[in-house]
């Protein structure tokens, strides 16, 4: 199987990633072989399997609503590309 | 004396209390090694010197307050995977590239506690994905027994610096295979815990139902020791369970009392899974195998062949859940809050779209591609969850086995060390040398990697499998093994 250009176009608007021509066509190629490989599973019969989204066995982890440490304003945006006093600065998004 | 840097953790233990050798004279011996063998296995990404030398003299007061544990005062190489405060953890991405943590990973808070000395951080595919080292956005890594090979991946920087000496040992992160593979490739040990005995806090997620964090190490006994220090319930992770293993190394002496060390009490049984001794496995690495198994059962375990047809569904199985896990965990690199951030735009989505385009290397991107196509409608139900079914059939599998054997043994991986370049261009072909691993991650169980041979030169790993939660079973029979084999004194000529 082979995924058109438009459809790994659309993917990659999905995933918002900015992808060349090239890294295109590439993709296209390289997403279809891949899938084939899972075709394998097409031929089984799962109905009466319930899917398994965690290995854990644990649910619902609980502990006491205490106040602890974490990390301080400065802290957490000591890595912003962009800072502005307290806060993350990003480009405009609404349009004036 | 032998040099200091050729020690094992518990060779070094001793040293440092006897006072024998202080951790400065030790962190200097391993800082004059990994300049000299550094260019050529290449195997950290950055190296902390003055750090290590500011954390050996603390671990040298410590030591002489009389305040020593396993791990004071022993260099480690953490992968650039797992947050370490104050130093930058990349990930091996271009994405990370300035990226210093405000917070230790819990793993790291653990070892630090006990007076660790960290020497630095380890190479690796980026953000996990790969099996060569060589989808790093700084430098691939040598093969420390063969300059022109890969050391496997995604902790190649882990495999070799241990197997380079260049480091007592190292932490890495096994999400399918990424531990011990790289271990098997480069003739050391390397244990991917049972999922949810380690925490995950401070591991950058790539897929979260299967990443676990282990050890790298150049025997059996120092990954017991140092499985011992990182394991354990954390309240920053949820999945993390609160599950009470006795003391591991210091129970390990006492299995290799007899010349039947498997046989003390009840044989232990031990299954061989026929679908991973078929297709794609060389006949090298087989011949290896199969004299590791005969050497096990000489030790007093009971052979059986068992038979896990699911297995050939685990690769679908894994190679569609964890892109898919991927590209929800890898949505959080948007140029806004951290990392590299394209701001030549006025416009704030294309932006993001440019900040992750040009970010990301071509294997991260491909993996968030692939789980963007399993997530998407239309295809959520043929694919994700079609795969999550499979996941719970592998699963049953395996809890069925356990019934029958105690422990599973199967290579490592099919193959030995591969050339440089050799897989690069064909991601089909690379992610086919995981069948061995993935598995494990798959049903979420403990599985360790031990030097058993060679073939071609090249190192051969046997993978031990065991059921949830009993590492001290596999640390037990790798161990027994490990002392009745030379394999692990072997020592790249590098």
């Amino acid at each position: 199987m082979e995924l058109d250009i438009d459809q790994v176009k659309h993917l990659a608007s999905l995933a918002r990633i900015d992808l060349s021509l090239e890294d295109l066509e590439e993709l296209s190629k390289q997403l279809g072989d891949i899938f084939d490989q899972f075709e394998s599973l097409r031929g089984l019969n799962l109905e009466s399997v319930a899917p398994t989204a965690h290995i854990a066995d644990s649910t619902n982890i609980t502990r006491e609503d205490q106040v602890g440490n974490s990390l301080t304003t400065d802290e957490v945006l000591v890595n912003a590309p962009v800072r502005n006093g307290d806060f993350f600065q990003v480009n405009p998004v609404l349009e004036e | 004396m032998s040099n200091l840097w050729e020690l094992s953790i518990k060779e070094i233990h001793s040293g440092l209390s006897s006072g024998e050798f202080s951790s400065h004279d030790l962190v200097m011996s391993y800082i004059e090694r990994v300049r000299k063998v550094e260019p050529i296995v290449q195997s950290f990404i950055s190296v902390t010197e003055s750090l290590a030398v500011e954390q050996a003299a603390k671990a040298d007061e410590a030591i002489s307050r009389g305040e020593s544990h396993i791990l004071t005062g022993v260099p480690v190489q953490i992968k650039d995977i797992i947050s370490t405060a104050g130093i930058p953890t990349t990930c091996a991405s271009k994405m990370l590239e300035n990226y210093v943590p405000p917070f230790d990973a819990t793993v790291v808070t653990k070892l630090l506690n006990q007076n660790a000395v960290i020497l630095g951080k380890g190479n690796m595919d980026e953000f996990g994905m790969g099996s060569s080292c060589e989808h790093s956005a700084f430098h691939s890594t040598h093969n420390p027994w063969d300059p022109k090979r890969v050391p496997g991946g995604s902790s190649g920087g882990g495999g070799a610096s241990v197997a380079a000496n260049e480091i007592a040992y190292a932490l890495g992160s096994d999400t399918g295979g990424s531990i011990r593979q790289p271990a098997a490739f480069n003739g050391v040990v390397g244990l991917k815990p049972t999922y949810g005995s380690v925490s995950r806090y401070g591991l950058v997620a790539y897929a979260s139902s299967f990443d676990q964090i282990g050890p790298i190490t150049k025997t059996v006994a120092d990954c017991a020791i140092v499985f011992d220090a990182i394991k354990g319930p954390d309240a920053s992770d949820a999945t993390c369970v609160s599950r009470t293993y006795d003391e591991i190394s210091a129970n390990l002496d006492q299995s290799f009392t007899t010349s039947t060390p498997l046989k003390a009490g009840s044989p232990i049984r031990i299954g061989i899974p026929e679908e991973f001794f078929t297709e794609g496995i060389s006949p090298g690495v087989k011949k290896v195998i199969d004299d590791a198994i005969r050497q096990l059962e000489s030790l007093g375990a009971m052979l059986e062949p068992v038979s896990l047809p699911n297995t050939v569904h685990a690769l679908a199985c894994y190679y569609i859940i964890a892109p898919s896990e991927c590209s929800a965990n890898l949505a959080r690199f948007d140029g806004v809050k951290f990392g590299y951030s394209d701001r030549n735009t006025p416009d704030m989505w294309e932006s993001m779209e440019r900040t992750r385009g040009h970010g990301f290397g071509p294997e991260v991107k491909r993996r968030i591609m692939m789980g963007t196509y399993a997530l998407s409608s239309g295809y959520y139900e043929a694919y994700y969850t079609k795969a999550q079914r499979v996941r719970t059939l592998i699963r049953q599998e395996y809890d069925e086995i356990f019934k029958k054997v105690d422990v599973l043994v199967t290579p490592t991986s099919p193959v030995i060390a591969f050339p440089l370049g050799d897989k690069l261009d064909d991601p089909v072909e690379m992610y086919n040398v995981d069948i061995c691993t993935i598995p494990a991650n798959i049903a979420g169980l403990p599985a360790i990697s031990v030097p058993c041979g060679f073939s071609e030169n090249m190192p051969v790993g046997m993978q031990l499998i065991g059921k949830a939660f009993t590492e001290p079973l596999l640390f037990d029979v790798a161990y027994a093994f490990e002392q009745s084999t030379m394999w692990h004194q072997m020592k790249p000529q590098i």
